[in-house]
């Protein structure tokens, strides 16, 4: 299985005057296909390393690696297209844009690479809404959606360009608990069916337990690594 | 169509209160601009037509002793040759003298003129309100005031002292009133050869007058027609050195009407700025999440450029609209006792066309702001806040 995320002595030090290190030299990699989550303390560092890993941020020194691709030689635009193509991202929060439907935000990051999405792209993105169990709300608003489905959308939104990688920061941190065991459903079964490789990072133990293998950061270092 | 497009035509579909109170405020500015720039543009016109638009706005003199131009046809010749864009071109002759009646004398000009060449530059022939212009030599015609002031009617006879001492007498045959008073009370009006009779000059003339087309040339033009002429004698003088206070006053005027005009073209912009800067600041988290989605810092900002551009094009179509019915609504009410419009309005489709296109201009100029903060937004900055 080759790895699609690799990360070389990533350090990453904020501020100038007062310097606040985060990292320390964090080597990490991950397989294609892999289930995988990041946990810790809040404050640990394991969400700056998610940005890193999803080129959102850019680490003091050390390589990323995506897809084989060294990231420290691209600029600005061709990490963006970098991100629309290869990454999915899902946040604690779904940031879906209120001015537009739920099929609509799903549309979005293919219409960053193509305006008029072809009737393929618009089928992938209705069962994906299908798949998300969204069918009968895909042309409400954000704004006319429970918590549950906004974050669904959000994710339906994360999958429609086939990234290889879905990032994922608390996703599921601001829904209930049956919600919660919804969601790491939905992922799973994305994970079986597409061969997506996923990274969660939370800091719930009971979640980080369903996954294949739990990374957990601790001030600024890989604390455990536990492959199951 | 281009994404940004798209999405920023839903943002502004999306608050359609906040777009028309946008578009709302673009359009009275550009109202504003288009009203006070006709208001304006129409006044200079109506008194700069008012001041020479009956009068010679280029003349020929002689600084010779006799003071007359002898070969006038030749003149008239090189005047012709010089600019093509004189439009009328009259010999005339001026000459002081008094007008006796009952009460007394009054001084007055005796002006002669070729009468078809000069019409169209003094326009007697519509200023005529009694009797008919002269036909025969020996016949005159006389301001209102001066018939008013000697009791002379059409069919009475003029009795003009000349300073020499010589007496004639001429038969009135009209009443003219040229709407200004000065030359309603002084100008006795004749044709080319009785005037010579009279002031003795044989065929000669006192001076050559002219229209021109465009009469802020003239002072160029009339530099021009001073080179050609071969008479050394003879000198040119044009209206605008003639009007010097006249011409600082329209062009103070000018300027004080672009003053406002600019100062409403800044408010308007700031205000478009500072509406598209909220919004860039209310929209940071879906911007931040569509940057990190992959759209490109330059597509981040264009949906703000385009936004102001959509703004600019409504508020600036809706400002023509209201400036328009502004201005109708003006020459309608606002009228004279005698029904014409108090201030007669230059309706210019080019600076109308103009100013809404200042519009579009200044609120993409505006969208500059916001764009720029769109562009540098990092989306960490906007997650990790949420």
């Amino acid at each position: 299985m080759s790895d699609i995320i690799t990360l070389k002595g990533i350090n990453k030090i904020y501020g100038t005057t007062v310097k606040t290190q985060v990292l320390y030299d964090v080597d990490l990699s991950f397989g294609e296909g892999t289930f995988s989550s990041i946990i810790g303390a809040s404050g640990s560092g394991k969400s700056t390393l998610l940005n890193i890993i999803g080129t959102l941020d850019q680490p003091t020194s050390g390589e990323v690696s995506i897809s084989g691709r060294n990231t420290r030689e691209m600029d600005k635009n061709a990490l963006a297209e970098l991100r629309n193509r290869t990454i999915g991202f899902i946040f604690q929060f779904h940031y879906l844009l209120p001015e537009f439907t739920a099929r609509e935000n799903v549309l979005l990051p293919y219409r960053i690479h193509d305006v008029h999405p072809p009737k393929e792209a618009r089928d992938w993105a209705d069962e994906l809404l299908n798949l998300v169990g969204l069918s009968k709300v895909a042309n409400n608003r954000a704004t006319n959606m429970s918590g549950g489905q906004q974050q669904r959308t959000a994710i339906a939104r994360a999958l429609v360009n086939r990234p290889r990688l879905i990032l994922a920061d608390e996703p599921t941190g601001n829904l209930d608990s049956d919600s919660t065991e919804n969601i790491y459903d939905l992922l799973r079964n994305i994970n079986a069916r597409f061969g997506t490789t996923f990274i969660i990072v939370t800091h719930d133990q009971r979640i980080a337990e369903k996954t294949d293998r739990i990374v957990e950061v601790k001030d600024g270092k890989i604390h455990l690594d536990i492959i199951r | 169509m281009r994404l940004a497009f798209s999405i920023a035509l839903r943002f502004l579909k999306s608050g359609k209160g906040q777009t028309l109170l946008i578009a709302l405020g673009i359009s009275v500015g550009v109202a504003v601009q288009v009203f006070i720039g006709s208001l304006i543009q129409g006044l200079q016109a109506s008194l700069v037509n008012t001041t020479i638009g009956s009068s010679s706005q280029i003349t020929i003199r002689s600084e010779s002793d006799e003071r007359t131009i002898p070969d006038w046809q030749r003149v008239v010749y090189e005047v012709k040759l010089a600019s093509p864009d004189v439009r009328y071109v009259s010999p005339a002759i001026s000459g002081s003298a008094f007008i006796e009646y009952e009460a007394g004398t009054e001084p007055i000009l005796l002006r002669g003129f070729n009468l078809a060449d000069s019409d169209p530059i003094y326009k007697y022939g519509a200023a005529l309100y009694e009797g008919r212009l002269p036909e025969r030599t020996d016949e005159v015609i006389i301001g209102r005031d001066l018939s008013e002031k000697t009791g002379i009617r059409p069919g009475d006879k003029a009795f003009i002292l000349l300073p020499a001492g010589d007496a004639v007498r001429l038969t009135v045959s009209g009443l003219f009133d040229l709407n200004v008073q000065s030359l309603n009370r002084s100008w006795i009006i004749t044709n080319l050869e009785t005037a010579q009779n009279v002031l003795g000059l044989d065929k000669r003339v006192t001076t050559v007058e002219m229209q021109v087309a465009t009469v802020f040339s003239a002072d160029g033009m009339g530099a021009r027609i001073a080179e050609v002429l071969s008479d050394e004698d003879l000198v040119v003088d044009n209206w605008k050195d003639l009007n010097r206070s006249l011409l600082s006053g329209l062009n103070g005027q000018s300027v004080s009407s672009l003053m406002i005009q600019v100062f409403v073209l800044i408010a308007v912009l700031l205000g478009i700025a500072s509406v598209l800067a909220i919004s860039v600041v209310q929209r940071s988290k879906q911007l931040g999440i569509l940057k990190a989605m992959g759209i490109k810092d330059r597509d981040a900002s264009l949906i703000f450029v385009f936004q102001g551009a959509m703004l600019g094009l409504l508020g600036g179509a809706l400002g023509i609209g209201f400036g328009y019915g502004l201005l109708q609504m003006f020459t309608t009410f606002a009228r004279n006792p005698d029904g014409t419009p108090v201030v007669p309005i230059l309706i210019n489709p080019g600076f109308i066309a103009l100013s809404g296109l200042f519009a579009l201009v200044s609120a993409m100029i505006a969208s500059v702001i916001p764009a720029r903060i769109s562009s540098r937004l990092n989306p960490i900055e906007v997650i990790k806040n949420g």
